[in-house]
């Protein structure tokens, strides 16, 4: 047994101090999201056909080889609720962030009133679950109680749908967006809006030529987060789905994951639509914290 | 570093093992059961066995009610930690025998299934295995609203074309008031109506199964709701909705086609209507004719989970043939009884407390009972077709496609569901 110096000691225990700890993180990693995902792996390259008896009570589990990631890509509906989600994205993406900006830039002018009364407003949305927000929003939207003309407005037409199911979503989002900008923007050193000023711009000039560019990287983080969440909407048409038959089962992609694993009993194509889901999901976030590092990049070079 | 994660792991398995540990830490002396169901109230009639049996004590919870029930029962014997009892209505029960969910208990209950007529024991009972001790039975009636029907001078009908005409006429005399609503949403409305009209979604010859969604009798059924939708005399909106309650509770619905379980549902639905709805016989294809369809109706089912199979049945048995507990079940959830006994109880003699007004409440509903038509059996993938019809009615409702599009998108995402799984389907 080598006996170690007080110094190399202390040098190894340095060493393992990180390891240490990020390792409950780690742990958790693996068993909450590693270990689930080889699962899923596993269960869409298997099928169960049931076998003896006319209730068949016998299961045989079988390799499936790729019948299953077939299955599901040559599924109109799965295509459909792919739109779908691509629709409501769209709307939703762009609304949130271009309404968190206005906020955050209103709040921001030299000029505004009661902004905090007004900031925590616009954020206290957030802070309502999902679910909730979902059922509260049902009200308004339903004729028979909708203060908001719903008896005119058929919240739940062909295509009103996706602005209603994309309107809760932004409801909910914007409050935070707006203040992760707003923290931005009042980070920002007054100095450049000085300067700007006694240049002659107004408020309207500084706002757009100047702290919108300066903004970026923010702006840019926030289309990161509000894709993702996008990417995941279940939540609000989930919960819309029994108040009207605009809202089919397989609506968006994960609807129709979790209609497949825990009503249709078929957790092999559930365990295939959901590989791919994360596939793309992934490469979805690749591109964009790419493109949203490119952002904070360019924004470092602006500072020198 | 190699030790201290393995120490990390260690530590988590062991936290895991003591977690799991706790649930299953039980005694021989004592039993205690667990049970999943969705009736108000049932926890008074459970008390009532409680108090009487101190070594079995039955624990109710209600996780969620019908079809949501039956995915967490799936999802829950998955992870093989699911309850020892669960209520299933009939239609679910094939599927959760497929699934390998719900227990054989046919030696548990060799006397307990006299107590039940073989028609009654049907739904309960394939290929000579009882899985589960019938609650309830559920003849569809019509609900109408009393006060409506006086106000616009209508009739109570007695054929669809009657009730039809009497559509009609109060939509030309009012017309912000509709006759009922179609309800896309819940599949067992709909196929108790076609039950009705005689059709027999399933059928057997051995070990096949045939599959008759879109028969000439349920496409019947389909066109004539599908002609009263487009001529706005029915609403399209579901049932069981914040919309459907206020519509239910404030008069712009006049009738519900519903199970003779209603009145149980109808307090919570629509508060302010007691004593202003009365039930008919539902309104027949032919004049003369009784027939009629089943909507839910439950079984107490005991799980393969289950550590305590032979109590759980006992305690089943108690709960759906004993006078007392069929009584206190009548009493607190309105149920009308499956077991022959319980139909001709003394408590039957009054009126369901939402309904003061109609002494004779139980008559009608015994006289409905015999002419209930229900499939020869649900098939064993009901999940797949429910959610199909949902979608599909849905679907036909939103963008105004025809009835009968829906009804064969219906039978061809059953057949190759049924397919799919492995069962030979002719």
């Amino acid at each position: 047994m080598t006996t170690l110096s007080p110094v190399a000691r202390r040098r190894h225990s340095r060493h393992l101090l990180p390891y240490g700890l990020v390792l409950p993180a780690v742990v958790l990693f693996l068993l909450f999201v590693v270990a689930p995902g080889i699962y899923a792996l596993i269960l869409s390259f298997e099928s169960r056909k049931v076998t003896g008896g006319l209730l068949g009570s016998t299961t045989t589990v079988m390799f499936a080889g790729l019948d299953n990631y077939v299955g599901a890509l040559s599924d109109g509906g799965f295509w459909a609720s792919l739109g779908r989600m691509l629709v409501v994205g769209i709307v939703t993406v762009g609304c949130t962030v271009g309404l968190a900006l206005l906020f955050a830039l209103l709040l921001d002018t030299p000029r505004a009133r009661l902004t905090r009364f007004a900031r925590l407003s616009i954020f206290l949305p957030y802070a309502v679950p999902g679910v909730i927000a979902t059922l509260l929003w049902g009200f308004l939207y339903l004729p028979a109680t909708s203060p908001i003309g719903g008896r005119v407005i058929n919240y739940f037409g062909v295509t009103e749908v996706y602005f209603t199911v994309a309107n809760v979503a932004i409801w909910g989002s914007v409050g935070f967006n707006m203040i992760v900008m707003y923290t931005a923007l009042r980070s920002l050193p007054p100095e450049i809006y000085e300067a700007a000023r006694l240049d002659g711009a107004s408020d309207l000039q500084i706002a757009v030529r100047v702290k919108v560019p300066l903004l970026r990287p923010a702006i840019a983080m926030c289309c990161l987060f509000t894709v993702l969440a996008a990417l995941q909407l279940f939540n609000e048409p989930n919960t819309l789905r029994p108040l009207s038959n605009a809202i089919s089962s397989d609506w968006v992609p994960l609807m129709k994951i979790y209609t497949d694993a825990f009503v249709n009993a078929d957790i092999s194509s559930a365990a295939a639509t959901s590989t791919l889901i994360t596939v793309a999901a992934l490469v979805v976030s690749l591109v964009a914290a790419r493109m949203v590092q490119g952002q904070v990049g360019r924004a470092g070079k602006g500072d020198d | 570093m190699k030790t201290r994660l393995g120490a990390a792991v260690g530590a988590v398995v062991a936290l895991a093992l003591l977690l799991s540990g706790c649930g299953a830490a039980s005694s021989d002396a004592k039993v205690t059961l667990t049970m999943w169901a969705w009736d108000p109230n049932i926890d008074k009639v459970v008390a009532l066995w409680n108090a009487a049996h101190p070594t079995i004590q039955v624990k109710v919870s209600n996780p969620a009610g019908g079809d949501q029930l039956v995915s967490k029962m799936i999802t829950a014997h998955q992870a093989k930690n699911g309850p020892d009892i669960g209520k299933v209505e009939y239609q679910s029960l094939p599927a959760l025998v497929a699934g390998g969910v719900v227990r054989d208990i046919t030696d548990d209950t060799k006397t307990t299934v006299k107590d039940f007529d073989d028609a009654t024991l049907k739904a309960t009972r394939f290929d000579g295995k009882v899985y589960g001790i019938p609650q309830d039975s559920a003849p569809l009636m019509l609900f109408y609203r009393t006060d409506v029907f006086q106000k616009y001078g209508l009739a109570v009908p007695t054929t669809w074309d009657q009730y039809a005409q009497e559509a009609r006429t109060l939509h030309q005399k009012a017309p912000s008031v509709q006759m009922t609503n179609f309800d896309a949403q819940d599949p067992g409305w709909f196929t108790g109506l076609v039950q009705q009209a005689g059709a027999n979604w399933w059928r057997l010859s051995g070990t096949t199964w045939h599959v008759d969604i879109n028969d000439a009798l349920s496409n019947k059924v389909a066109a004539y709701w599908q002609g009263l939708v487009q001529d706005g005399l029915v609403a399209k909106n579901p049932s069981f909705s914040p919309q459907w309650n206020k519509q239910m509770n404030d008069g712009s619905l006049a009738t519900w086609v519903s199970g003779a379980w209603a009145p149980a549902q109808l307090g919570g639905i629509a508060p302010s209507t007691k004593g202003k709805w009365t039930v008919a016989p539902l309104p027949s294809w032919t004049a003369g004719d009784t027939s009629t369809g089943i909507w839910g109706g439950s079984a107490m089912t005991v799980t393969t989970d289950s550590q305590h199979p032979a109590q759980a049945a006992q305690f089943i048995s108690w709960l759906n043939t004993d006078p007392t507990a069929v009584t206190a079940q009548i009493k607190q959830i309105n149920i009308y009884p499956a077991a022959t006994s319980g139909r001709s109880l003394d408590v039957l003699k009054s009126p369901p407390a939402f309904f003061p007004n109609q002494a004779n409440y139980y008559d009608l509903v015994k006289q409905a009972a015999p002419g209930a038509h229900a499939f020869t059996m649900w098939g064993p993938n009901v999940t797949v077709t429910f959610s199909s019809y949902t979608d599909a009615f849905g679907k036909a409702l939103q963008f105004g496609t025809p009835f009968s599009a829906a009804l064969d998108t219906v039978q061809s995402a059953t057949v190759s569901d049924l397919k799919k799984k492995g069962f030979t389907v002719a």
